[in-house]
């Protein structure tokens, strides 16, 4: 049976790859590329002057000190103004999100090792035959491209032999910005606890960056042996190896309908969905996949992604940055009319479930108590033990429910999610912080208790839909037979096939049983 | 027209290379205080001293590898300045100690480079290099080689070869022969005499060697403290007024002596 699962995952990952691949081999190329004009450029500008020197090999060297996913990251935001900026100026803006952020972070990472290698190449050459090459009248530029540039080759090759293994690398990283990469493999794996796919997208990325080492690895070889068949051959290979992702990505059916996803399981589920959906009305969909969760709301605004689902109290708290806490109807109303005014964007309607912080309990530790609601448990807790995930006790959720029921609990300790489930189901804490969707919940027999005070934001799930497609007859009649047809219950059972440990099912898997089931309800 | 310390005879010809007050300091350091001197065309000039006396700024500053301070040069009566310097140098031979040849070419690239530079055709490049090939006693085969298959004589051969190629009136050799070994360095020196006098070139060479000055030069000019001490034939300076200037120049005499006299068989004590 497991052995059944192995084979059924691989080959999933099988299928995805040559997208992915494909996608990961244009990014890198495209990233060194421009890395490599703009580095030969600085290089070529330090090697002159020393007051340029200081400064370019600082900056590169500051780039590295820079997570990868955090520079990423920061490229976003800064395209964002510069789109809005651009479409102020000239009328047209350009996605600020995917291709165009990961090729400008990539590019900045490729150029260290080359300028520091090229830089140090040129500098330590023999002074004797700098010294000839001025003495039998060479100009500047005849001593750059005639001497200097050549005998540095063999070193600046290796500089771009480092900065290639470095790009592909980091190139994995881009998925959270919306660029498809083998990273997809590595970040959808890891919020589902898939370790085939994430071992599929590590070993990948690892096998491309050893196959282009070596390729520029022979190159190099070839230049300093002066042997132009290897140089010839590294470079035909490398050619043909991006007309081939080229070829393989301008083949796929352009997306009408982009779907975007944050980055867990009940996200990768939904847009599984989202997708079925769109398909069976006629649409062909991309889509966007584990996307940071400040990013997708921006993509969603900018027009980069069409509908994705959020949640009614991120959307309050994060981005309307509202701090009252009203009823679930005012919050949705209010919702719909600031979406609309300020960003065009429509809010299709609610799932139907939410999936919101809660506190839960062993169901028969709250009954042996009599504890039904937070309000209950307020007389206990004195005497209880509670456990929370990483982030809970320092989230506003924890201080609203604490100072609104005036909860004092024996002890508090911290958990890794898993963790924390195996904690209430054992006995070691009493009550626990849950996500109100969690499969394990049902899973694990545990009661969420109610909040008869309403402290606790409501976080509906939502269905967002971009300006651009306010009025688009495919996405409401594929979309809207969703609204409020999902139950918590089975939400949270869908969600379970995807977490749990053994038997896993795939999002796409747990999309479609969710779907037979939505169905089965409208009948 | 002539400089002060040298005036010219009656229809002798104007000189090739000349020195009006050229001075040169580098930070706090006087390098060449003023500096006058003529060098006629055909004539081989040695410049003597010990180190840091100023000889190798005074090579430098003909070809502009140095620029003057104060003063000027003149090539045929025209300052170096009146053209860009890698203009200049194309037409002006250098070799020097450590050579310099581009280990990235073969031997024909490296001495056909100059040429090349100045946009001659290939073919007359390559018939130009077989012919340099010829006139430093190296073979053919050669040709397809890159330096670091040479020897070190080979190399200086191939260094002097390059210095020639565009056939410059003038060469400037700042101690191109020091690091070779001795029978080859002074087979090298008195091959490449016969050189200066077939082609009818204007040399100045920096060394210091003052047997190998008194063996190749016509004219020995010996530097001290960034100024000319003296200037003239080695018999000439043999008579100068100044003893330093005696002494430097009787001393490979007495070397020989002595070492004629070991050879014959007298005892070291003596």
């Amino acid at each position: 049976m497991g052995h059944l699962v192995m084979n059924e995952r691989v080959a999933a990952a099988w299928q995805l790859l040559p997208e992915y691949l494909a996608e990961h081999v244009l990014l890198s190329a495209a990233a060194m590329a421009l890395g490599l004009v703009l580095s030969l450029g600085l290089t070529i500008a330090a090697i002159r002057s020393t007051a340029v020197r200081w400064p370019v090999l600082a900056f590169a060297s500051l780039v590295q000190t820079i997570p990868g996913l955090a520079l990423l990251a920061l490229f976003y935001p800064l395209l964002l103004a510069a789109s809005a900026l651009a479409t102020q100026l000239v009328g047209v803006g350009f996605s600020a999100l995917g291709f165009l952020p990961s090729l400008l972070a990539l590019t900045l990472y490729s150029m260290l090792p080359v300028i520091r290698n090229g830089v140090t190449g040129v500098v330590n050459l023999d002074p004797a035959v700098i010294e000839a090459s001025r003495a039998v009248g060479m100009t500047e530029r005849q001593r750059l491209w005639r001497v200097e540039l050549p005998l540095a080759a063999p070193m600046l090759m290796a500089g771009v032999r480092t900065a290639a293994v470095w790009v592909i690398g980091a190139a994995t990283l881009s998925t959270p910005v919306g660029q498809t990469s083998l990273g997809n493999f590595i970040f959808a794996g890891l919020q589902i606890q898939n370790w085939v796919s994430v071992l599929f997208g590590c070993v990948s990325a690892a096998a491309l960056a050893m196959l282009v080492d070596s390729l520029l690895g022979l190159m190099e070889n070839g230049i300093a042996r002066r042997s132009r068949w290897r140089v010839a051959a590294g470079t035909l290979v490398l050619l043909s190896g991006v007309v081939l992702a080229a070829v393989t990505r301008g083949g796929a059916a352009p997306a009408t309908y982009v779907i975007g996803s944050k980055n867990f399981s009940e996200q990768f589920i939904l847009a599984e969905l989202l997708a079925r959906k769109v398909r069976a009305e006629g649409g062909t969909v991309g889509q966007r996949s584990g996307l940071g969760s400040a990013i997708v709301f921006e993509a969603l605004a900018s027009g980069d992604i069409d509908v994705y689902v959020d949640y009614s109290g991120t959307i309050w708290a994060n981005v309307m940055r509202r701090t009252d806490v009203p009823t679930r109807d005012v919050i949705l109303d209010e919702m719909r009319g600031w979406l609309a005014r300020e960003h065009g964007i429509v809010l299709l309607g609610s799932l139907g479930f939410e999936n919101a912080y809660a506190l839960a309990m062993r169901r028969d530790r709250a009954t042996g108590l009599g504890i039904e609601s937070i309000a209950d448990l307020a007389a206990h807790a004195s005497r209880l033990r509670i456990g929370g995930d990483l982030e809970f006790f320092a989230r506003p959720e924890w201080s609203a429910i604490r100072d609104g029921y005036g909860l004092s609990f024996e002890s508090r300790r911290e958990f890794e999610p898993t963790f924390m489930y195996e904690a209430v189901t054992s006995g070691e804490v009493d009550v626990i912080s849950a996500f109100t969707s969690d499969g394990r919940i049902a899973a694990n027999d545990l009661v969420v208790l109610e909040d008869p005070r309403g402290v606790i934001l409501p976080y509906d799930a939502i269905v967002l839909v971009a300006a651009k497609r306010a009025a688009d007859p495919v996405l409401r009649r594929a979309l809207t037979p969703l609204v409020d047809a999902i139950s918590v219950a089975l939400m949270r059972e869908a969600n379970y096939r995807v977490d749990r440990d053994v038997d896993k099912a795939t999002p796409a898997a747990a999309a479609e049983w969710l779907d037979a089931r939505i169905l089965g309800v409208q009948r | 027209m002539s400089a002060p310390t040298e005036p010219a005879a009656v229809g002798e010809p104007a000189p090739r290379i000349q020195f009006s007050r050229v001075g040169r300091s580098f930070g706090t350091n006087v390098a060449l205080q003023s500096v006058d001197l003529a060098i006629h065309p055909g004539q081989f000039i040695a410049l003597v001293g010990e180190s840091g006396c100023g000889k190798t700024t005074t090579l430098k500053m003909i070809n502009r590898l140095l620029e003057p301070d104060r003063g000027e040069v003149l090539i045929d009566g025209q300052s170096t300045r009146a053209q860009p310097p890698h203009l200049l140098r194309r037409r002006i031979g250098y070799v020097f100690q450590r050579i310099g040849l581009f280990p990235h070419l073969t031997v024909a690239e490296n001495i056909g480079i100059t040429p090349r530079l100045l946009g001659w055709h290939t073919a007359r490049i390559a018939s130009r290099v077989a012919e340099l090939l010829a006139l430093v006693h190296l073979g053919a085969e050669f040709a397809s080689r890159y330096p670091a298959a040479l020897s070190g004589g080979q190399l200086q051969r191939v260094g002097v070869a390059r210095a020639l190629a565009a056939s410059p009136s003038i060469m400037l050799m700042d101690e191109p022969f020091g690091a070779l070994d001795p029978v080859t360095r002074n087979g090298l020196g008195a091959e490449y005499r016969k050189l200066h006098d077939d082609l009818q070139l204007t040399t100045v060479m920096v060394t210091h060697d003052v047997t190998e000055a008194v063996l190749l030069a016509d004219r020995i000019v010996v530097m001290r403290h960034g100024t000319i001490a003296a200037a003239g034939t080695a018999r000439e300076l043999m008579s100068d007024t100044d003893d330093g200037v005696r002494r430097l120049l009787d001393m490979p005499r007495r070397q020989a002596l002595r070492v004629a006299a070991l050879l014959d068989g007298a005892p070291r004590n003596e």
